[in-house]
């Protein structure tokens, strides 16, 4: 610390405030950090940390509103205090950011490449036009974006997520910048697409090499990439070091609770999640001592009294004194007097006795489900020029108990086979069975009378419940349909409350009065109050902060055992769904690819799909993130309009590539079918020969 | 750029809800009432409308004149002791006229208002909800009735009202006040159509009618309370349009809408004939605004002053 020649970024005792209506609101704390030269940085936090807050002050991107103290040195120079246009000649030259957003980031009425050379004619004026456009093709040709010139003279919108991400990185690098700040950059995208993204971004810093501070809250983006970790709670570092040190021995009770609450692809399935309770304090009034401890299990007294500062940790190896922690009790930690193991309890399972009996049998069936939009064009006269092939014949099946895992990247059609579902109308194609009852020849009685059984968790807690009702009516909606009356539709809403884990006496307050996780509970609390068999769960938790989601899978997993639901759990995060799932399908434009019992198709899976999806999503365990090996899947979601003959995951296939030509002609001339193979069914011509990729 | 989301504090929304043990679970209705009781705005507005109304039924009794009575002697009068608000041209008393006209006023426009923005909710939301040909239909219907210039309309249709009454012209102009608010209700309804909300309650089984009732019709009810107090001015002007050209509040009737008209020539020369009445006209419109503003903010959970 003494010497801070040597550091590219050093941030010294940042506060950041906002002025409030209701009060000075501190999202900053006295955050200490430096970066090295071509260092890679990972700041992580929820939601709420300052996390994001504290590298925009880098920038000096903050409203004017803000009050900044301390100091922010790049390269030995302060930051504070100078004027935009100072700054704005080293943004991008020094310092460049990516947004989380790229939708947002670029603009929507010029080209990509007129954006690109914008950031270079800025910083060089002597710069030709041609020579920025050529330098704009090349820096897209960098990133990994196929026919860089066509593709230069393209305007945002018709980029996709990923390609419009990689547009922003080649923005950032344009300059060669010393520092690269990366805020949430992956966020927004598909687990394929990111794992893509993460990898041009190390590119990059390769090429420039550009320190990168990659600021996320997914603990596994930063174990891969990332060579030391900051962890950030309630606008301070709390735990900083190492990746290794960090994930290896953490000792801040908030790194340790947030490792363990994630569903991590590695241990999922066999363990139940250990929650992280309650929620992160609200920085607009704080109380004395440490922000953590009241959701800390080994809180003492002196914890509440005062704020452990960021000390260096006396490590018995040795090893190096970069390890930092805020805790009163680190020592006992590091020490191992306090296991790490053991500091958070592992809630016991629903005990035998209270477990619902259950007769096998399949309550919802799902036979070749097709559903095609035409795609129209022309104002008044309107003609069909194509078909949407959102879901173009699934088939999935249920048993009474058991839950199964819909996985697969956005576009895939997950949605619209849900949807189709619980219209329980009859579909364009195929059958839809409820309770062994095929839903299409029901009158409209029978089918009001059917919804009692299948019920729906939406994704957005906030937006699937009516604002303007308080939640003990939002709650006996269903029930009003069914003509219960209100005595016992009140008598229902407590039990079904308390079932989920609230008072009943909040029934009477409105939805934005609670927490997401909460939100979430009331969610499930109206999908329970009917009774039901099956429920639908959309992406139930992807909405929610990573310390909230284990304990809604949690009790999710409770409620099922007691109650004896099935649920059809749709997500894209597959640590969840390997958690929760017995049977997994896995769906890639609108067909179902692969599915069987979720322990064959996550730990031997047949598909190259399947394998690619399960290689790219990140593990929070850096020395296993390092020996992995990743399936980097070319391009993009290929869109559901065009009609390929044969596979149509052909052209993005790694098995493709290593195929000779007889076994490749097989692919593109005949459409695989869903067949047995070895513990699974898969989609391929070839899944025996899946072994090809990998090895 | 998450800043803002990033920052929890500025909503105090996600604060955890702590139990209130031991009370009744309160209906909404209820709520929206208790809420009202807490805004000084309400009251003031409250208290302005009741003023005006109160003053509209009695406020003849005190006065020695009656609206049709001629006052020969004092012709075109300033206020006075014996003629409070001054006399007209033909020494017509303005106080109880302006007291008579305001009564109709009120009627009208209180009723033409809110009636006008309730067929306009329920049209539109019915238009926005069920789409297809139903939407097709209602919307060439309402752009129908916006390309007909509806003061041809009314001109064909007053001999039919003049042989009912006044009250008639109610209906009337609250049947040609609707369709641009059910427009813009259609448009609000399509978008809170693919929100989830809307569609967990089709899942579950609601109705199309319960649907629009209990979560379309509160989550626009903003904008139906702010349109139907800004219509009660509207309708009251509207009616003071039509009595203009002599198809509204005819003679010997009065209406503010009259005064004004029969005034405004004069409101520099012989001030009292336009200022009264209009003064009265902006003190109703004024307190009807203010009821409503409160009226939206109570039904509204998430507005500014119910976040405490």
């Amino acid at each position: 610390m003494t010497d801070n020649n040597n550091h590219l970024l050093e941030v010294r005792d940042l506060t950041v405030t906002f002025p409030q209506p209701s009060g000075a609101v501190t999202a900053v704390r006295g955050v200490n950090y430096h970066v090295d030269k071509g260092e890679f940085l990972g700041i992580v936090g929820e939601s709420g940390s300052g996390k994001s807050v504290s590298s925009l002050a880098v920038m000096g991107l903050l409203p004017s509103s803000a009050q900044i103290t301390g100091d922010i040195l790049f390269e030995g120079t302060s930051l504070l205090g100078r004027s935009d246009a100072e700054l704005s000649r080293l943004r991008g030259e020094g310092i460049s950011i990516i947004f989380q957003d790229p939708l947002s980031a670029l603009t929507p009425v010029y080209t990509v490449g007129a954006q690109i050379s914008e950031a270079l004619l800025l910083h060089d004026p002597k710069l030709s036009r041609q020579a920025a456009a050529a330098r704009a093709v090349e820096l897209l040709r960098i990133v990994g974006i196929p026919h860089p010139e066509r593709r230069a003279q393209a305007f945002p919108h018709e980029f996709s997520g990923g390609m419009r991400q990689r547009a922003m990185i080649a923005i950032a690098i344009a300059n060669n910048p010393r520092l690269i700040i990366a805020d949430e950059p992956t966020t927004a995208l598909d687990v394929t697409i990111q794992a893509q993204i993460l990898e041009v971004l190390q590119r990059a810093k390769d090429i420039t090499g550009a320190a990168v501070v990659l600021i996320t809250h997914d603990l596994g983006v930063v174990a891969g990439n990332a060579d030391r970790i900051a962890v950030m709670y309630a606008g301070r570092i709390v735990e900083t070091g190492t990746v290794d040190q960090v994930f290896h021995e953490p000792t801040m009770p908030y790194t340790i609770g947030l490792l363990r609450s994630m569903p991590n692809l590695a241990t999922a399935g066999h363990t139940r999640l250990v929650p992280l309770e309650g929620r992160p304090p609200s920085l607009g009034n704080l109380a004395p001592g440490c922000p953590f401890a009241p959701r800390c299990p080994i809180a003492v007294d002196a914890c509440r009294g005062t704020e452990p500062p960021l000390a260096a940790l006396n490590d018995p190896q040795g090893k190096d004194a970069r390890h930092s922690a805020a805790c009163l009790r680190m020592d006992e930690i590091a020490g191992g007097q306090l296991q790490r193991a053991e500091l958070f309890p592992r809630p016991e399972r629903v005990a035998e006795a209270e477990r619902a009996d259950l007769t096998p049998e399949t309550v919802l069936s799902v036979d070749g489900l097709v559903r095609h939009f035409p795609l129209m064009k022309g104002a008044v006269f309107k003609r069909q020029v194509g078909t949407v092939k959102a879901v173009d014949g699934v088939s999935l099946a249920i048993r009474s108990g058991q839950t199964l895992g819909l996985v697969g990247e956005s576009g895939c059609g997950k949605t619209t086979t849900i949807m189709e579902i619980l219209e329980l109308a009859k579909p364009q194609a195929g059958r839809i069975t409820v309770d062994g009852r095929d839903v299409a020849g029901m009158s409209a009685k029978e089918r009001r009378a059917l919804r009692r059984d299948i019920q729906v968790v939406f994704q957005d807690p906030m937006a699937s419940l009516d604002p303007r009702l308080p939640i003990q009516d939002i709650i006996a909606e269903p029930l009003t349909v069914h003509g219960v009356p209100a005595g016992a539709r009140r008598a229902k809403v407590a039990e079904v409350l308390d079932l989920v884990g609230l008072d009943p006496a909040m029934g009477a307050r409105y939805p934005h009065e609670f927490s997401g996780g909460q939100r979430q509970r009331v969610g499930i609390a109206r999908a329970l109050v009917t009774d039901p068999k099956i429920i639908v769960l959309d992406e139930p938790v992807s909405a929610l902060d990573v310390s909230i989601q284990a304990g809604v899978i949690n009790l999710l997993e409770d409620l099922q055992e007691r109650l004896g639901l099935s649920y059809l759990f749709v997500a894209h995060d597959l640590a969840v769904v390997r958690q929760i799932a017995d049977t997994v399908a896995v769906m890639y434009l609108g067909r179902v690819v692969e599915s069987g019992p979720a322990e064959a198709v996550f730990d031997d899976p047949r598909h190259p799909y399947t394998r690619a999806l399960l290689s790219a999503v990140p593990v929070p365990d850096p020395s296993l993130e390092r020996g992995r090996r990743r399936i980097i899947l070319d391009g993009d979601l290929p869109s559901p309009t065009e009609t390929t003959p044969g596979c149509n995951f052909r052209a993005r296939c790694p098995l493709y590539k290593l195929l000779d030509a007889d076994q490749q002609a097989l692919c593109r001339d005949q459409d695989p079918a869903l067949r047995p193979v070895a513990g699974t069914s898969a989609a391929c011509h070839h899944a025996a020969s899946i072994e090809l990729v990998l090895n | 750029m998450e800043v803002l989301n990033e920052l929890p504090i500025s909503e105090p929304i996600e604060e955890p809800v702590a139990a209130r043990p031991g009370k009744k679970p309160v209906s909404r209705s209820r709520m929206v009432l208790n809420r009202l009781r807490r805004m000084p705005r309400f009251w003031v507005g409250l208290v302005g409308l009741g003023l005006v109304i109160l003053w509209a039924i009695f406020g003849l009794i005190p006065n020695a004149w009656n609206f049709t009575d001629l006052d020969v002697y004092n012709m075109g009068s300033s206020p006075s002791a014996t003629h409070w608000f001054g006399t007209s041209d033909i020494g017509e008393d303005i106080y109880a006229q302006t007291i008579v006209g305001l009564r109709k006023s009120l009627i009208i426009g209180l009723l033409a208002g809110p009636l006008a923005s309730l067929i306009a909710g329920i049209i539109g939301a019915f238009a926005g909800y069920l789409g297809g040909a139903w939407d097709k239909t209602i919307i060439w219907f309402i752009d129908l009735l916006l390309v007909l210039p509806s003061l041809f309309l009314f001109v064909l249709l007053s001999p039919i009202f003049k042989s009912l009454s006044w009250v008639a012209l109610i209906f009337l102009l609250a049947a040609f006040g609707w369709m641009i608010m059910a427009r813009v209700i259609r448009a609000q309804t399509m978008s809170l159509r693919e929100r989830d909300f809307i569609k967990a309650a089709r899942f579950m089984g609601v109705g199309t009618w319960t649907i629009i009732s209990r979560h379309i019709l509160p989550n626009v009810s903003s904008l139906l309370i702010i349109d139907a107090t800004l219509g009660v001015g509207a309708a009251i002007l509207a009616e003071t349009t039509l009595s203009f050209f002599g198809f509204g509040i005819q003679a010997p009737d009065v209406s503010l809408g009259t005064l004004l008209s029969a005034g405004q020539g004069a409101a520099v020369t012989r001030p009292w004939l336009f200022v009264f009445p209009a003064a009265i006209l902006v003190w109703t419109v004024l307190s009807a605004s203010l009821v409503g503003d409160a009226l939206r903010d109570a039904v509204d959970p998430t507005s500014g002053v119910n976040r405490d």
